[in-house]
């Protein structure tokens, strides 16, 4: 990985552009007119983990800090140094910005030059019209401003005789999540598919301002209840690093334990989703019973079905004996036993084969054009794993092999969550004999600096990656949360393309895609 | 594979009624219980608010509480209490007619999917609703029963009236979770439009971060008219 050549030789390009070393990244500080070429010598060797507002500052505005991290390489922030809040798009040098910048112009009422599609993302306009930028200022007041009355109706791409658009939703079958699909068609086949997404938005990280840090994880896990403990450890780890204290080893060592524990439950959970698409219903319900299982482990060991209220700042809020622990294992093993006899049988049964292989396919070089993460990332032949790029808690004192398919099919996104069931199981089993016991669980932390950090976390579907900064009382200042239902939902259109609409339920199953995760 | 002969060999995955009789804290999480205790620093600890001193009596406002255990991890901490029998009516429930069929219609509103989860677990073949005669239906105009949860974003709000408008007579709604009640930790937020009853009439309340599956169960059965607080009859 050659970072510092390119640090090296964008400073000797532009010798003016000043390079701060902030706790742990690098920040470049850039005008507008500098950012798309900064971004194009970064898109091929670093990974874009998304756009985070900052505060200035000097003159209580918001600045944009673009962040990239290299594999074991650093993290660099690129910031735009601009007040005048017009930016140029770099969707078009990297199409995984897109949907972030939309976001951004419609919270920030930041403009991206050159951006083709900005406008009703994230604030729908027949509630709040553009311009309203919520997020800008440190105020709960919500100004709407006066806008021309606009055609909100979704573009439409296909123009064949005959075609016509087919809406799916916000409200559909069973316990679905809110969203809205708008799938193009001339017939059977979806030619293209518009998601609407953000029915469910929260507003998380406007109410995460001025947290205290503990209430603040309480509304972090709630980002997502089905992959809590991986949000709730993003934001903690980003905290922790501002407050420049080290998390004991035990407590390390035990939120990888719960990390995984919840990557085998989540994976499940998905995997009991496919097979309830593909309408096999005895393994599905099969399934669903382990999901349960582990479930009930989960509130009895950690006093919490979705091990919320788990992690806490500096460690965890509870501590267990070995044999406890122990006991945890073997009940996590049974259950990894029979999700295993599950699947094995499944790679035998053709009605199920049928409907997963050659179906929902992403190519790899549609997945690293969407920046892609998470197992369906790495089932398309993406070897991306932040626990093994950027370790992070306990992982490197842990061996294990990162499985990756190739076809980025169906049938290799679950083959993909099987091989991760295990070797979730196996760093598990790694972890009893390194505890050292009589150790503390948490170490009292306290932010007393300002400053920005970031937390990444690979949570059960992907990167989580959470800037927050804090201001001098310890309290967040601003936060963004880059989770990856926002970057997956994003080339889900790509694979639903082509299919016929009885495929439709069945590829999103295999996405294994959070609404709740999206829309924050 | 013959996955009917598959399902066969398993062993017996419902719940017994001695099971829900008394349920493991994997059932469960349980909840905080009203504590004898005077404490004037009590108040700041809830980060919901649910906190009310009232004659050296703490109580709980159920509808607010998210069950973070802040209140419980600390010295002096509140009491804990077990079981699930947490659903409160607001309405009578449904006439008899319904005390063998239910059609279920779940709407997310918001949810962060744990609730949505738990309603899911319900017809896993650990809890089993079929076997009360409850089901879950796509179709609004096919359900009795309305289940929301989350705390009704500004952009579903619409969507949920409509859907309320479109449950054919007698219905119920039945809100699920702090945040349905009351938004609960989200209830600040701008992108809220506020707790579900102040959209739409609420029949019955189950409180719970998320409430356990074998609460909604609980709720339901009191809407059917079948709810019994000792070991259920199956059949």
């Amino acid at each position: 990985m050659n970072y510092e050549n390119w640090l090296k030789n964008i400073l000797d390009r532009h010798s003016a552009i000043p390079v701060t070393i902030e706790r742990d990244w690098i920040r470049v500080t850039v005008s507008p007119n500098l950012l798309p070429e900064l971004v194009g010598a970064l898109t091929h060797d670093w990974i874009f983990a998304g756009i985070v507002p900052e505060n200035d500052p000097g003159i209580q505005a918001v600045r944009l800090l673009y962040v990239f991290y290299a594999q074991h390489g650093p993290w660099v922030g690129i910031e735009v140094s601009n007040h005048d809040q017009s930016v140029p798009t770099v969707s078009a040098l990297l199409f995984a910005a897109d949907w972030q910048e939309r976001e951004m112009e419609d919270l920030f009422d930041v403009h991206f030059e050159g951006h083709p599609q900005l406008g009703d993302f994230v604030l729908h306009d027949d509630h709040w019209p553009e311009g309203t930028a919520p997020m800008r200022r440190h105020s709960w007041e919500i100004h709407p401003k006066a806008t021309e009355p606009q055609d909100l109706s979704m573009p439409r791409i296909v123009e064949a005789p005959g075609s016509f658009v087919m809406p799916v939703g916000p409200v559909y079958s069973g316990t679905a999540e809110s969203i809205q699909f708008h799938l193009e068609t001339v017939g059977e086949e979806i030619v293209f598919a518009h998601i609407r997404p953000f029915y469910k938005y929260r507003a998380v990280e406007k109410i995460l301002e001025g947290q205290e840090p503990s209430v603040a994880l309480l509304i972090a896990e709630r980002i997502d209840g089905l992959t809590a403990f991986a949000h709730s450890l993003a934001l903690a780890q980003a905290l922790e690093t501002l407050a420049d204290t080290p998390v004991p080893p035990r407590a390390k060592l035990l939120r990888v334990f719960w990390a995984e524990f919840e990557r085998i439950r989540s994976h499940i959970h998905v995997l009991a989703g496919i097979l309830e698409s593909t309408g096999l219903s005895v393994p599905a319900n099969l399934m669903q019973a382990l999901e349960e299982n582990l479930l009930q482990v989960s509130g009895v060991s950690a006093g919490h079905r979705y091990l919320f209220g788990l992690n806490k700042l500096g460690g965890l809020s509870r501590d267990w004996s070995h044999a406890e622990i122990q006991t945890i294992v073997h009940q996590l093993g049974t259950v990894v036993q029979q999700s295993q006899r599950i699947s094995d049988a499944l790679a035998f049964d053709n009605s199920f084969l049928d409907r997963l292989e050659s179906v929902g396919v992403l190519n790899r070089d549609l997945a690293i054009s969407h920046g892609l993460v998470g197992p369906v990332a790495r089932a398309s032949g993406v070897n991306r794993d932040l626990r093994a790029w950027q370790e992070y808690a306990a992982y490197d004192q842990i061996t294990f092999g990162i499985p990756v398919q190739s076809e980025g099919d169906g049938y290799a996104r679950f083959r993909q969550l099987c091989q991760e069931i295990d070797q979730s199981y196996g760093i598990i089993q790694q972890i009893p004999p390194l505890l050292s016991p009589e150790t503390p669980m948490a170490s009292g932390v306290r932010i007393t600096e300002t400053g920005t950090a970031f937390g990444y976390v690979e949570s059960p579907s992907g990167a989580i990656i959470c800037g927050v900064s804090v201001n001098g009382q310890g309290m967040i200042e601003r936060s963004r949360v880059v989770t990856p239902g926002l970057v997956n939902w994003h080339a889900f259109p790509q694979a639903v393309r082509h299919f016929a609409f009885q495929d439709f339920p069945i590829i999103l199953a295999t996405f294994g895609l959070s609404v709740a995760d999206l829309d924050r | 594979m013959l996955w009917f002969r598959e399902g066969l060999y398993q062993s017996l995955k419902t719940l017994t009624p001695q099971e829900e009789f008394s349920p493991s804290p994997g059932l469960t999480p349980g909840r905080p219980a009203p504590t004898a205790m005077e404490d004037a620093a009590l108040g700041a600890i809830c980060p919901t608010h649910a906190l009310q001193e009232q004659e050296r009596l703490v109580e709980i406002d159920y509808a607010r509480c998210i069950q973070c255990h802040f209140c419980h991890q600390r010295t002096p901490g509140m009491n804990w209490e077990a079981g699930y029998h947490w659903a409160e009516m607001k309405s009578p429930g449904l006439p008899a007619p319904f005390r063998h069929s239910l059609q279920v219609r779940v709407i997310d509103a918001g949810d962060c999917g744990a609730c949505l989860n738990e309603i899911h677990q319900l017809a896993s073949p650990v809890y089993s609703l079929h076997r009360f005669g409850i089901s879950f239906t796509p179709a609004p105009r096919d359900a009795d029963v309305l289940m929301v949860t989350g705390p009704v974003t500004v952009s579903i709000k619409e969507a949920l009236e409509e859907a309320f408008g479109a449950v054919p007579e007698p219905k119920r709604v039945m809100a699920i979770g702090t945040c349905a009640l009351s938004g609960g930790i989200f209830a600040s937020s701008f992108a809220v439009a506020g707790p579900v009853d102040q959209v739409i009439p609420v029949d019955i309340e189950i409180p719970g971060c998320p409430p356990p599956p074998l609460a909604i169960l609980d709720g339901c059965r009191l809407i059917m008219g079948v709810r019994s607080k000792y070991p259920i009859k199956e059949g």
